[in-house]
């Protein structure tokens, strides 16, 4: 009785803990109102107004646009950096490709993270809760873009990355990035709205887009689309991602947890009892004589 | 009153008992002395410099590495090498197979502290570990998270081994009813302990699912947690005989001589099961390898770096088990339980770090000091169980 009794409330504590997990968080939101940014890169000049922008908003990195040469070398985001802006030289010209957190739909990173401190908000918005988090990283190994980043050379370390300005959507504005766009290359707006405008362009101009619209399938979707004149493996996309969302690869191991977790002991009680006869150390010898000498043990 | 008076009673005389015990026992000038805690040491200073100045001051990871040695081998290897202690728990006590009863406590031992000291190490590779409790009581539950999972299940796992392993301390400490209803729930505890165990040793690989576009496809499969998990059976097999065969050797003179079960047979029994678990994990390997279409692949460096892991330290040492076992032949054994180890470290090595981005130009190499604090991490592991070992009643009964 005693044996059962303990594991049974072990059990009913741990399944509670793990049976109920709500592994589809991602209903809760409404795919109408879920926003994000449309980026035209057939637009963008490569003014990097954006960076700067993005940079004193969030009191990151604030480039030295006219000076640092940066446009030269390949860049990704950083610990102190959201965003970054990079040129590609394509049979199309020189095409410039804003590169930040993707924004996810059903995002890898806050599925994986222990803590929700990676949060996919109502919204849209991917934000991060430095209260939360433990450091463990495992949103960057799950991340199919790289782009949560984090602070190596800080005793107490932030995630950084995009939050696609949570806190200025709050106050009703545009990210800043978007607000600093001189040729609307970035487009805010619901995510649906951004698909509509997207296709349009295609439609509308068909020789000066490739026919895709990366992200609007890509890893279950994500709140950054992105329209092309050249293919978007040769301006720094990686194609080969797929359109299943990420938080599914492990979906299905989640769900296993509690058959596990109630099957397996049952299984091996059963086991147990089907085979019968005393435990070994099951003290025989306890009766006979006094514990100290009590062996049985070491047979 | 009189209650009050047992109680301190007992717990000054615990409290001696206990001084008595701390002392040192044997020489201090061994070699495995000198050479350990100079590393460990330096280890801890490492630590400290790691805990003021951030973990770049002292690792090699970077933002397209961020999990390194100490996540893959410390935590991933660690615990999968730790599985002895369920298999061997499972046999005994679930299948009442008597023969492997007098290597259950101290390979829970080492299962138990494996999973404090390798699994504990995360508290090192973790950002900021003082919130470490927040899965636990946290303001928020990551449900959906396989890292929430583990993080769970590598604590409760950790209470499970301790009861298991208590009723010898209750033997040493002299506590003789503590022992014997801790020993009363030994089976309940077990099988937690196997149930945590499944769950986790599979978990870890889940852990790397996600991660599917960034490990090389030869590593990456839907069913890692199926292969950790089978792996890990084999693993804590060879671990057994590799680490039995060493306390036979160091611990000679505290192991009572049990005319029933050689302590060859057992090993022979060992080997055995561990041939058996290889094979059907190489077949399981074999067959996702032909059902992924995957022979294009390893006419590269990348394939032959497979074929050494997947032949030359699964099927080989498989066969030498299968070998050992029919010749009785405890030498064969012993090398291919070696092998199976170095198979193991360079699976879960290979799934968590050197095929990780396997195509980065800049690829991770840990940094001395990760390799210190991991070294510093198995000495004190060493140092602990030594202790424990010669003082409390491991090897036998106590008196
Ligand atoms: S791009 Fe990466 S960090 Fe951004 S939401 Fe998607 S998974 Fe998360
Ligand atoms: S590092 Fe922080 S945000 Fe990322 S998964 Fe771990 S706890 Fe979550």
């Amino acid at each position: 009785m005693d044996r059962r009794g303990f594991l049974k409330t072990t059990l009913v504590a741990g399944s509670a803990a793990l049976a109920g997990s709500d592994l589809s968080a991602q209903e809760l939101r409404d795919p109408e109102e879920f926003v994000g940014i449309l980026v035209d890169t057939t637009r963008c000049i490569g003014c990097r107004a954006c960076e700067v922008a993005c940079g004193e908003t969030h009191d990151v990195l604030v480039p030295d646009v006219l000076n640092d040469g940066a446009l030269e070398e390949q860049r990704t985001t950083s610990d102190k950096q959201w965003m970054v802006v990079n040129k590609f030289e394509t049979e199309a010209g020189d095409v410039f490709v804003k590169r930040q957190c993707m924004h996810c739909y059903q995002a890898a990173c806050a599925s994986a993270c222990p803590t929700e401190a990676m949060e996919k908000t109502k919204k849209g918005p991917v934000i991060w809760h430095g209260n939360r988090c433990i450091g463990c990283r495992y949103c960057m190994a799950s991340c199919p873009f790289d782009m949560p980043k984090f602070e190596y050379g800080e005793w107490n370390p932030k995630i950084q990355k995009c939050t696609l300005c949570f806190e200025r959507l709050e106050e009703g504005q545009k990210p800043a990035c978007v607000a600093a766009c001189p040729t609307d290359t970035l487009m805010f707006g619901t995510r649906a709205k951004n698909l509509e405008i997207a296709r349009h362009r295609i439609y509308n101009h068909p020789d000066d887009y490739v026919h895709h619209i990366y992200g609007e399938h890509e890893v279950g979707g994500t709140g950054y689309i992105y329209l092309s004149a050249v293919p978007f493996d040769q301006i720094g996309f990686r194609t080969d991602l797929g359109t299943r969302p990420y938080p599914e690869y492990t979906k299905e191991f989640l769900y296993s947890v509690p058959m596990v977790l109630f099957g397996v002991p049952a299984f091996l009680l059963g086991l147990n009892a089907l085979i019968g006869g005393p435990q070994p150390g099951e003290e025989k010898a306890v009766e006979f004589e006094s514990g100290d000498q009590g062996g049985g043990d070491e047979h | 009153m009189s209650t009050n008076a047992t109680v301190t009673g007992e717990f000054s005389r615990f409290f001696h008992f206990l001084m008595q015990e701390m002392k040192p026992r044997g020489p201090w000038l061994t070699p495995f002395n000198v050479i350990s805690i100079p590393v460990i040491f330096t280890g801890v200073v490492i630590i400290v410099i790691r805990f003021i100045y951030g973990l770049g001051a002292v690792t090699n990871l970077s933002q397209d590495f961020p999990w390194g040695f100490w996540l893959g081998f410390d935590v991933i290897t660690g615990v999968a090498l730790a599985a002895g202690a369920y298999v061997i728990t499972f046999v005994v006590y679930v299948m009442k197979v008597e023969k492997y009863h007098s290597i259950v406590r101290i390979t829970v031992l080492n299962g138990l502290l494996a999973y404090i000291f390798y699994a504990g190490a995360l508290v090192f590779d973790i950002g900021r570990p003082w919130q470490a409790y927040n899965p636990y009581i946290g303001n928020k539950f990551g449900f959906s998270s396989v890292m929430f999972l583990i993080c769970w299940h590598f604590f409760l796992y950790m209470v499970a081994a301790f009861i298991e392993f208590s009723p010898v301390v209750a033997e040493w400490a002299g506590w003789e009813k503590a022992r014997k209803f801790l020993k009363s729930i030994t089976l309940a505890t077990v099988i937690l302990g196997i149930t945590l165990s499944i769950l986790h040793q599979s978990g870890l690989g889940a852990l790397f699912l996600m991660a599917k576009p960034k490990i090389h496809p030869l590593w990456w499969s839907e069913f890692i947690p199926v292969l950790f998990l089978v792996s890990s059976v084999y693993a804590g097999l060879a671990m057994i005989i590799f680490e039995s065969t060493i306390s036979h050797r160091v611990f000679r003179h505290l192991i009572p001589h049990d005319p029933k079960h050689s302590f060859d047979d057992i090993l022979f029994g060992l080997a055995k099961g561990a041939a058996v678990v290889m094979f059907v994990y190489y077949f399981f390997k074999a067959l996702l390898f032909i059902h992924g279409k995957q022979w294009s692949m390893i006419n590269d460096a990348w394939g032959y770096w497979y074929l050494v892991e997947v032949i030359g330290f699964v099927l080989i040492p498989g066969f030498m088990f299968a070998f050992g076992y029919r010749n009785r032949s405890l030498n064969i054994i012993k090398i291919a339980s070696v092998m199976a180890l170095l198979g193991i470290v360079l699976n879960r090595l290979n799934v968590s770090v050197i095929s990780f981005k396997w195509y980065a130009e800049v690829h991770y190499f840990p940094s001395w000091q990760e390799i210190v604090v991991t070294l510093m991490i198995i000495f004190t592991e060493i140092w602990i169980l030594r202790w424990v070992v010669t003082r409390m009643p491991v090897f036998k009964s106590a008196h």
